[in-house]
């Protein structure tokens, strides 16, 4: 099972170069449909310049049987550039627990990543390539964790649409590689560029994936708020129509802006997480 | 290895864990409390049996109960751990204790201090292993206990100085552990010496001059982990020394000293995960290569390369080579009757692993095969996680080669196959 998560990390924030938009600016007539999927990128993948939460996946099968991951997930961005940092510590299950994982995302080239088996108190490198593989066994995949390459993908405006009653654009996106899905359909919040909802439709044109965020909440940053707050996706599903599978995530004890440095994301942090990350 | 005691004490720390619900539910203090249950059943499918040992066509049959705790201060960077297995031998119906980590970790600044028994795992092979000197038990290997368990713990102090542009690691380890090895009571085993039933084990005494010691500095070079490697100790497998030469009646088994000096890196390359390790093996006792009694320096060195195809299959290929230093002299010395070893010995190894229904199976292998020795072990494994606790796990261990006498090849009659279940809390 150790490997099995060690390759299932192997894959985790896969690349996604170049998407470093500017701060989300409200919508401007006109705006591009790359251009909306951009800030959305940035709205739901990079917002703030470091990020810590508690992740809890479920992943119910279509017998309602749930299986759960517990991680704490830190973020930096190292620059403008599109070039991050990633660190994950493993809680829960007890097979995995204690194990770390970190990526160091570059714009133009390969990811380096690490993983640390604690059993046999090893720091290795991990091999990676399918971005649309499963991340830890969930209903996500890579690109779902870590945000796709705008011009991975052909995006048309096709219309407006509200969702739970915001005004959201209708974004038609389209692969340009084959990949799992052959059309996407998103539904972006017109204020904040969340993703409210995402439909996937298969090679026959059917519907196979679905992806809704079901809780945003406005997460307060610095003291008290001092600094504002970022609309946040704080609870979100990816179900499988078809094969009846779900991944449930839920965002808490999220903070931004807490001063993480790079140096931080290192060999040593990963062996010996400092415990004020990990509580 | 296993720290071994008796069926008391197993019963004393069993107590002192069902006595200690505050242990097990701690509220607002910094201790954790983890564990497994853990089933190990191996049975040999040559139908073959070992003379004079269990004979039993059963290789390991045991349950294991792991222990994890750990805690630590709130105000002093500091934190203690303990892993331990509560272990009963059903085949020899034996209980004892296996204490895999007891530990306390203290940090100051860029320096981190460990002090105990704790697992060292170095260098960049996939189970092959260079400046990995550190003991090792291969009969948990060869039959299928899961991999954690071929890493056994060194009793130390090491100490690690993380800093740019170099890292520094120290091990000093005063007390020595050999690795374990498959026994003759379990295993059918090539042994040249197999008449002599008297034998006697010396390790190394405990005295400051035996101190092992151990160094690694590392760092990124070129988006490479680089790290160098330099040990001082003994060859953790034993030579056999025989009281008299021409009418041999008891053998000494005894550890000579091993220097190693290496290099090993890893990196991104060719789309996947390159690795490349070296090291230069200096057997302190046996510099002229001519006592027989002794390995014979070598030269040993492994290219490995990782990568990731479509959905969910891993691979893994690595090439491993040893070179006797003195191979001349070797020959010149081994008695008559003993197998030849080559000068060089080379080993092929595939891991191909693949996972399905969002990582519930896992379906895979891991082969060895030496060239030079003709042999191989191949290791097929079926793993299913039926929930975050319960997974169970199938596998055998398949060994083969052209010469008894060989390392995989002497274990061809011990073919085995193996079931492992564990429940985690």
């Amino acid at each position: 099972m150790k490997r099995a998560i060690v390759s299932a990390l192997a894959l985790v924030m896969a690349v996604s170069p170049a998407l470093r938009a500017q701060e989300a600016s409200p919508a401007k007539p006109g705006l591009s449909a790359a251009q909306i999927v951009e800030r959305s990128l940035h709205a739901f993948y990079s917002p703030g310049d470091d990020m810590k939460a508690r992740v809890t996946m479920n992943l119910i099968d279509k017998d309602g049987r749930a299986r759960t991951r517990v991680m704490t997930m830190l973020r930096r961005d190292t620059d403008e550039k599109g070039n991050q940092k990633y660190f994950i510590y493993f809680h829960e299950p007890g097979d995995v627990r204690q194990m770390t994982f970190m990526v160091w995302k570059y714009a133009d080239k390969e990811d380096d990543r690490w993983i640390f088996v604690p059993a046999v108190d090893l720091v290795r490198r991990i091999a990676a390539d399918d971005k649309r593989s499963s991340f830890v066994g969930s209903d996500f995949t890579y690109e779902d964790v870590s945000g796709r390459d705008v011009t991975a993908d052909r995006h048309t405006l096709a219309g407006e649409e509200a969702v739970n009653g915001r005004p959201c654009y209708v974004i038609q996106s389209v692969p340009v590689e084959g990949v799992d899905y052959t059309k996407k359909i998103s539904l972006i919040d017109k204020e904040n560029y969340l993703p409210l909802k995402e439909s996937y439709y298969d090679v026959q044109g059917e519907l196979f994936r679905q992806f809704t965020a079901d809780e945003v909440k406005a997460v307060p940053v610095g003291q008290d708020g001092s600094k504002g707050a970022i609309p946040t996706v704080t609870r979100r599903t990816m179900s499988n129509v078809k094969r009846g599978h779900r991944t449930e995530v839920i965002f808490d004890s999220i903070v931004y802006n807490l001063g993480l440095q790079d140096p931080d994301f290192s060999e040593r942090n990963m062996r010996r997480p400092p415990r004020a990350w990990i509580e | 290895m296993a720290s071994k005691t008796h069926l008391p004490t197993g019963i004393l720390l069993a107590c002192l864990l069902a006595a200690s619900p505050a242990i097990l539910h701690p509220q607002g203090r910094n201790i954790e409390f983890h564990g497994f249950l853990l089933g190990n059943f191996t049975a040999r499918t040559t139908g073959l049996i070992p003379e004079g040992g269990d004979e039993s066509d059963y290789l390991l049959a045991e349950e294991r109960l792991r222990l994890d705790i750990s805690a630590w201060s709130g105000s002093a960077n500091a934190s203690a751990r303990i892993k331990s297995d509560l272990r009963h031998d059903a085949l020899s119906d034996e209980f004892d204790v296996d204490i895999r980590e007891a530990y306390i970790d203290y940090t100051t600044g860029p320096l981190d201090l460990r002090f105990g028994r704790h697992i060292v795992t170095w260098g960049v092979g996939d189970l092959l292993f260079i400046n990995d000197v550190f003991p090792k038990d291969w009969e948990s290997f060869f039959t299928g206990r899961p991999l954690e368990y071929l890493k056994s713990g060194i009793d130390g102090l090491r100490s690690r100085y993380s800093a740019n542009p170099l890292g520094i690691e120290v091990l000093v380890i005063p007390f020595f552990d050999p690795d374990r090895l498959p026994a003759a009571d379990r295993f059918f085993l090539y042994d040249p010496m197999a008449s002599i039933d008297a034998r006697e084990e010396t390790t190394p005494e405990a005295e400051f001059g035996n101190t092992e010691l151990a160094l690694r500095l590392f760092r990124s070079v070129l988006s490479f982990d680089v790290s160098f490697h330099a040990y001082r100790g003994f060859w953790r497998t034993p030579s056999a020394r025989p009281d008299d030469y021409q009418n041999p009646t008891q053998l000494t088994l005894f550890y000579s000293e091993l220097a190693v000096y290496g290099l090993s890196a890893q990196g991104n390359g060719l789309g996947g995960v390159v690795s490349l390790e070296g090291g230069y093996y200096d057997s302190r006792e046996d510099r002229a290569g001519d006592d027989p009694l002794v390995p014979n320096s070598q030269v040993r060195f492994l290219a490995g390369y990782q990568r990731q195809f479509g959905d969910d299959l891993n691979t893994g290929i690595q090439y491993y080579m040893e070179v006797m230093a003195d191979h001349e002299a070797y020959r010149g010395s081994l008695p008559a009757g003993f197998p030849e070893q080559e000068k060089k010995r080379d080993t092929l190894t595939l891991r191909i692993e693949r996972t399905f229904r969002y990582h519930t199976w896992k379906v895979g292998g891991f082969a060895f095969y030496s060239p030079a020795d003709r042999d191989y072990l191949v290791q097929p494994r079926v793993t299913h996680q039926f929930s975050d606790e319960l997974s169970l796990a199938v596998g055998g261990n398949i060994f083969g080669g052209k010469r008894g006498t060989t390392f995989l090849g002497q274990f061809d009659r011990n073919d085995n196959a193996y079931l492992s279940a564990r429940f985690d809390f």
